[in-house]
């Protein structure tokens, strides 16, 4: 499995992570790699096999909906880049 | 006598009857950091003050008549485990200013058993990889030999407890990353079974698979720490309501009658041979013991390292989604709007094994490929999870090597991805499967580098795990040698 520029162009998009023409060519080696090593996994037959997407037997977890004590709106706040008026700031989403 | 080797068990008796009190024990540990962490760079934050002053609480809860099962014991966090007030950056930038406003659940029971925090310990970038050089900040030395890596990615705190720069350490473990620099230090780690151990405040990195574990300089110093973090927390709805015995009862040293499972696809080409010996030489004198040796098969093993490399990086995809510099880590100051912001932010915090990963889950989740990979590999965990199944009407342990050689040089594979995942090929599966894992050392190769015996039981039945690993440690020495620092 080959990976073009492109795809890993299109992944590092999907992913929102920036690289530079250094990292997509790596990138593309590596990943491409990893997932021809990957390919020994079609050799398996799982026709009949369900897929574990957790070893434990849950389902749904639920608890009382009640209200517990929470941490204070400023400790909250306190590792945000930017704050303001008790909210996290943020740059603009919609064009005015 | 030298207070920082001692075992948790030896301290907690010298305490108990008052020969020694816990600021003069912590006050030798960090006196030992400031010794050798210059040469081992275990610790990536140290709070020897912190640590003081709750050596001091220690012995005033004592002369109170309190006698908490790590009361004084000075203890190191690998930096991945949140810490109220005390910086919890994961080996990554993305998280350098990061003091987090509250504390894991097991760090809370620590603490609540008394123990002390000396620090925060060194791991590769969100724990992913398999030696500390993926930290952003620097790679942890192994004491053994300090041009080689310690294993990982909880390396810090396995550098750290076989250094005697601490009692005991916490890791985490989604593939194998308390067991193998475990194996790779000399000392004694477990992963428990998932759901054994609350992850509140455990920073995500595969949901499915991440385990906090315990580092001792024994088996019983592992299985002292596990009992004390172990159990249900209704803030973590992964963790299970399951009775948490006494590992320390479970301590008995008979193995006559127990069925030890020894895989054949465990024991491959490629192999370090000084590794397969010592392994087999553990098993025979378990067998000398008293043990019935059945040899088993785990036939879908090689499909163990796909497998996770597909699903962990998927999880993480997902999980790391949220460093997007707005609630909290680096944000990047001048970006032209929000999706700009996104993209520099994540691409100058992140460093290139989180990026990898992060986009091999990404693709591996994405239209069109999601059947082929994620789906796949799922199935395919269902049958690893199905050998474990039917071995374990078999045996009641599985024997086999941690690692298939001992620590490897720092530098030698960092510019192949592939080849540093072959290191964690023998942990993987009881990762996908759920099962507790523990490595203790078997032995040192040629060149005196330690060698680690795995020892893989049924879901919550790390008292069956202990048992046999304590069995073993009684009759030989190898956990008592100290590296030449």
């Amino acid at each position: 499995m080959k990976l073009t520029r492109e795809e890993v162009e299109h992944i590092a998009e999907l992913a929102k992570i920036g690289l530079t023409e250094e990292e997509k060519a790596l990138f593309q080696e590596q990943l491409s790699a990893i997932l021809e090593y990957a390919e020994m996994l079609q050799r398996v037959d799982t026709s009949a096999i369900p897929p574990t997407a957790t070893v434990l037997p849950l389902r749904n977890v639920m608890r009382p909906d009640e209200p517990h004590p929470s941490l204070p709106r400023e400790d909250v706040l306190a590792n945000a880049p930017q704050s303001e008026d008790g909210c996290f700031r943020v740059k603009v989403i919609l064009e005015s | 006598m030298k207070l920082h080797e001692l075992t948790i068990y030896q301290a907690r008796s010298l305490l108990q009857s008052r020969e020694i009190s816990a600021q003069e024990l912590t006050a030798a540990v960090i006196d030992r950091i400031l010794e050798v962490d210059n040469d081992i760079k275990a610790y990536l934050t140290l709070t020897p003050e912190l640590a003081l002053e709750q050596a001091r609480q220690a012995d005033a809860r004592r002369a109170a008549g309190e006698d908490d099962p790590l009361l004084g014991i000075p203890l190191a966090i690998k930096d991945i485990i949140c810490t109220e007030g005390i910086p919890t950056t994961c080996g990554s930038k993305i998280l350098e200013d990061f003091i987090p406003p509250y504390s894991a659940t097991v760090v809370e029971k620590l603490r609540a058993a008394g123990a002390v925090i000396l620090g925060k310990t060194n791991t590769d970038e969100f724990a992913m990889g398999s030696s500390t050089e993926n930290s952003a900040y620097f790679t942890t030395h192994n004491p053994w030999d300090l041009t080689r890596v310690p294993g990982g990615s909880s390396g810090g705190s396995a550098a750290a407890t076989a250094a005697d720069e601490c009692l005991g350490a916490l890791g985490s473990d989604t593939g194998g990353s308390v067991r193998q620099p475990a194996a790779l230090c000399g000392v004694v780690g477990i992963k428990p079974t998932y759901g054994r151990v609350s992850r509140y405040g455990l920073v995500a990195f595969a949901s499915s698979l991440d385990q906090i574990g315990t580092f001792g300089k024994d088996v019983t110093d592992c299985a002292l720490l596990l009992s004390v973090i172990a159990g249900y927390d209704p803030r973590d709805s992964t963790s299970v309501d399951e009775p948490v015995p006494d590992y320390l009862s479970a301590l008995v040293p008979d193995v006559r009658g127990m069925r030890l499972g020894v895989p054949q696809e465990y024991f491959i080409e490629g192999i370090q041979p000084e590794v397969e010996a010592a392994v087999r030489a553990a098993i025979d004198l378990l067998a000398e013991m008293g043990a019935e040796i059945v040899d088993i098969s785990l036939p879908h093993t090689g499909y163990a390292l796909p497998v996770y490399y597909l699903l962990a990086p998927a999880e993480a995809s997902a999980n790391l989604a949220r460093y997007d510099g707005i609630k909290y880590g680096f944000s990047f100051p001048d970006a032209a709007d929000v999706w700009d912001a996104y993209r520099k932010t994540r691409q100058y915090g992140f460093g290139a094994e989180v990026k990898r990963r992060i986009m091999l889950g990404t693709y591996a989740l994405s239209a069109g490929y999601y059947d082929a990979y994620y789906l796949k590999a799922q199935q395919v965990r269902t049958l690893i999870k199905q050998d474990f199944d039917r071995a374990f009407a078999l045996c009641d342990v599985v024997l086999c090597p941690t690692s298939p050689t001992t620590a490897f040089k720092i530098g030698e594979k960092v510019d192949d991805p592939l080849q540093m995942y072959l290191s964690d090929v023998f942990t993987l599966s009881a990762s996908l499967a759920g099962l507790p894992g523990l490595s203790l050392p078997c032995g040192f190769d040629a060149q005196g580098l330690p060698i680690g015996l795995q020892i893989i039981g049924r879901a919550f039945d790390e008292a069956t795990v202990f048992r046999v690993a304590y069995t073993y440690e009684q009759v030989t020495d190898w956990h008592t040698r100290k590296p030449p620092l």
